[in-house]
């Protein structure tokens, strides 16, 4: 429709479509994108391709659930259905719930949380996405030429010697993908150490911050165990070196150990940035400061560095000495003391808050309730005897999804709805938000609490079919089934109304929420250089008002401006603003 | 800290005019200690991924201490000294070469002592690339067809214990020299960068965090030497 009119022109209209100059229209056209240095556009560009990458890992899901639903393999052969779940498995891990809160919210709001102008390597900011993507196509290629059996674990000696599909060509696509997730952590640790703005001291930062930090440690000290191990399989599988294969003095229990050495810490990669967007939820839709500060912040920091001693817990039937599983098991438990720390006091925030119903908070319910499940499922599956019991059922596909999706995906959705005004300038419909919050609650746990009481009934995972002739087991998967349809349905309804309203939405004031953070004191969206003035920070993290007297003093810390029009936008009003 | 909120306010603190400076930092202090730190943070990150191979090292060795004795024979100490000493060597000269730019020498002197580095570093990859010719001829490349040792394996030790010392020498070495490799293709642009004469006092990150690098990569080299070069001196079968 435009087709005659300049470059210029259609830059200048496009620009008109905002109320002040901003990071989306400071620059027009595809390559403004694919080249910015600018850690808000870098977290738009991540935010398309982690949700490109859990669509597929959802459609995945959606053929696991379909041949479930009978206790006969009737809709794929079992040879499928392995390709199918390792592609779930790979996806959801690798391509969406490491990078999802990081690379996206953890991206776009870090420097603006704590005052910089960005992040403090921009370019490898950039190429961080640019590794996330190559990594992601050759995976995806690997999954379009015939795709991968081995389960998202790799195990050996079946992914070196017996599997014939493209395994190499996946773990060639991890082991791309893990750079970015390096790169990002490094990005991140530098940024917090050396950007801070004067005055944003340590216990200043919001907890989202501290999360970051801890999730950042285990991007740098774990990813690259993976990447090693990954380099050793296909090695392995390529040239018969031997490493991981008995017959040549090899152990492929060795393997295990160093797959978990990083993929059991990855689990807190993907759990810390979700804890640290519901720290902020919390405080800002109760209107108080998180209860215990500084036991939260450490407990981040506790979570990472137990995160890394507890892998063998994974190993109770691989061989591992007894001693070593005792061990093991004990310091799990410890973990949960960190992880309680912080249910307790996000609970002690609320307590004589004043709660609110907004989008964010009600996952950030969700969140609280349906990872002390997770968790709590978790200490069953530490504690040495009764993980032989339930050790590869569905008892343990329900625990981990419990965590993953219950925890990081809502804490995902939390964040995008609170953070949502921030980053593009419009409104989302609130009706529709709460709505499709309350489907995707009601999904979730029909989808995986019946998986629970399958797994301690002794539904192995990763099979395609099951006994006809146990009667429950049919009618709880068929509840499984109906549950992914209607969490299906509930995550298709955010994609729909999100889209929306970028072009219909209200514009969004500089501090829908009212919140204390420093990404709310300047206009949303942001110019691209974040603040027009560095901000000097006087206050401490979370000063929030009760409402009654926010109502007549304004709403957050004594300096906070009244929520009205940065300086460096003043005048650049257009029509269209209602 | 007031001082830092003055020089931005004012727009133009003593240092902010300085070409190098990139936008999204206050100072050139602040700029210099982002990289350095970057660095350390990335070496981290380089210690754990070598992690991972001396971790199967130990594993091995602990099982087949027989085995890696033999095996290490067939390594020259006399070589592996040579070249250890040729590393620490090219260490010295990327130090003197950071001090260079740090003091202000001369962008001759600079470019001098890099390109004494990268001559030294290129006389290790090209010892290494003699023995691993010699292991060829030996018939010691570690993969699944190639793996015949001419010299007779000792009694008590397999095939496959013997060829798991040589897979994690491939392994270990190789890796070690790929990164000298790509450390040699990234201080040459930062040779340019001096011969243009943009190093100085105020501004020498890349110079100093390239250093970081080279001596990271040495360390891990030194590590590499005694265990994989000095296990079988006194093992009986030996030369």
């Amino acid at each position: 429709m435009s087709t005659q009119t300049t470059p210029e022109a259609r830059a200048q209209e496009w620009r008109g479509r905002f109320p002040t100059v901003n990071y989306l229209n400071a620059d027009y056209g595809i390559k403004s994108w694919l080249l910015t240095k600018d850690h808000k556009r870098i977290g738009i560009l991540y935010l398309i391709s982690v949700t490109f990458f859990f669509a597929i890992g959802g459609a995945y899901a959606a053929a696991i659930r379909l041949e479930l639903l009978t206790p006969l393999g009737d809709l794929m052969q079992s040879h499928t259905y392995n390709k199918v779940f390792t592609h779930h498995g790979i996806m959801m891990v690798f391509f969406f719930l490491i990078p999802s809160i990081p690379t996206t919210l953890g991206n776009f709001l870090v420097p603006m949380m704590i005052g910089a102008k960005d992040l403090a390597f921009p370019r490898i900011n950039l190429l961080s996405w640019y590794i996330y993507m190559v990594g992601g196509a050759l995976t995806f290629a690997a999954l379009l030429f015939g795709g991968v059996d081995t389960g998202w674990t790799f195990y050996v000696p079946y992914s070196t010697n017996f599997s014939n599909t493209y395994v190499t060509l996946a773990g060639l696509g991890i082991f791309i993908n893990g750079f970015s997730s390096i790169l990002t952590g490094l990005n991140f640790i530098v940024t917090v150490h050396t950007m801070r703005a004067p005055g944003m001291t340590w216990f200043r930062l919001p907890l989202f911050i501290w999360s970051h930090y801890a999730t950042s440690l285990v991007m740098i000290l774990g990813t690259p165990v993976i990447a090693i191990t990954i380099l050793l399989l296909a090695l392995e599988r390529v040239a018969h070196v031997g490493i991981f294969d008995p017959a040549l003095g090899g152990d492929p229990v060795l393997f295990q150990h160093m797959f978990w050495f990083y993929s059991h810490p990855a689990v807190y990669i993907m759990v810390l940035p979700g804890m640290g967007v519901i720290s902020e939820i919390v405080a800002t839709h109760t209107r108080k400061p998180i209860f215990g500060y500084s036991f939260v912040a450490f407990s981040s920091l506790a979570i990472a560095v137990f995160g890394f001693l507890v892998w063998g817990h994974h190993l109770f039937v691989s061989s591992q000495s007894v001693y070593a599983g005792m061990i093991f098991s004990l310091i799990s438990f410890v973990v949960a003391i960190p992880s309680a720390v912080k249910v307790f006091n996000w609970t002690a925030t609320m307590y004589k808050g004043s709660l609110s119903y907004d989008t964010p908070m009600l996952y950030a319910y969700a969140f609280i309730g349906l990872f002390t499940i997770g968790g709590m499922t978790g200490l069953f599956l530490a504690a040495l005897g009764l993980d032989i019991h339930v050790h590869d059922t569905y008892f343990v596909v329900a625990h981990f999804h419990y965590v993953m999706v219950g925890g990081q995906v809502l804490a995902f959705l939390g964040g995008l709805h609170n953070w949502w005004p921030k980053m593009t300038g419009r409104m989302y419909p609130e009706g529709w938000a709460r709505f499709a919050a309350l489907v995707i609650f009601v999904g979730f746990n029909l989808t995986f609490f019946p998986q629970f009481l399958l797994g301690y009934m002794g539904m192995p995972r990763r099979y395609h079919a099951y006994p006809p002739g146990e009667p429950m087991w049919q009618v709880l998967h068929v509840m499984s089934t109906g549950g992914a349809s209607i969490l299906g349905i509930g995550l298709l309804i955010p994609g729909v109304y999100f889209i929306w309203s970028m072009r219909y939405g209200r514009f969004a004031p500089a501090n829908p929420w009212p919140a204390t953070g420093l990404e709310w004191r300047t206009p949303s969206p942001p110019p691209t250089e974040n603040f027009a003035v560095t901000p000097v920070v006087t206050w401490e993290a979370y000063e929030y008002r009760p409402v009654e007297e926010m109502e007549v003093v304004g709403p957050g810390a004594p300096d906070a401006p009244a929520g009205g029009q940065h300086p460096a936008n003043r005048g650049v009003e257009t029509e269209e603003q209602p | 800290m007031s001082t830092h909120a003055e020089a931005i306010e004012h727009g133009h603190g003593p240092e902010a005019a300085h070409e190098a400076l990139a936008h999204h930092f206050d100072n050139m202090e602040q700029q210099r200690e982002a990289g350095a730190l970057g660095m350390w943070v990335f070496i981290a990150q380089e210690v754990m991924f070598f992690g991972g191979l001396f971790l199967a090292y130990l594993v091995y060795r602990m099982q087949y201490p027989r085995a890696f004795m033999a095996a290490s024979n067939h390594l020259d100490w006399k070589i592996g000294t040579f070249n250890t000493a040729v590393l620490i060597a090219s260490s010295l000269t990327m130090a003197l070469a950071v001090w260079a730019t740090q003091v202000g020498r001369s962008r001759k002197v600079q470019v001098g002592f890099m390109a004494a580095t990268v001559l030294l570093g290129l006389v290790f990859l090209g010892v290494k690339a003699f023995e691993y010719h010699d292991k060829y001829v030996d018939g010691l490349i570690p993969i699944a067809g190639w793996f015949n040792p001419h010299d007779p394996i000792p009694a008590g030790v397999t095939t496959g214990q013997y060829q798991m010392f040589f897979w994690l020498y491939f392994a270990m070495t190789g890796l070690h020299a790929l990164h000298m490799i790509i450390g040699v293709g990234i201080i040459a642009p930062i040779m340019w960068m001096a011969w243009r004469g943009r190093f100085s006092p105020e501004y020498h990150g890349p110079v100093e965090n390239f250093g970081l690098y080279w001596h990271f990569v040495d360390i891990i080299w030194i590590f590499l030497f005694p265990l994989l070069y000095l296990l079988g001196a006194h093992f009986k079968g030996g030369h």
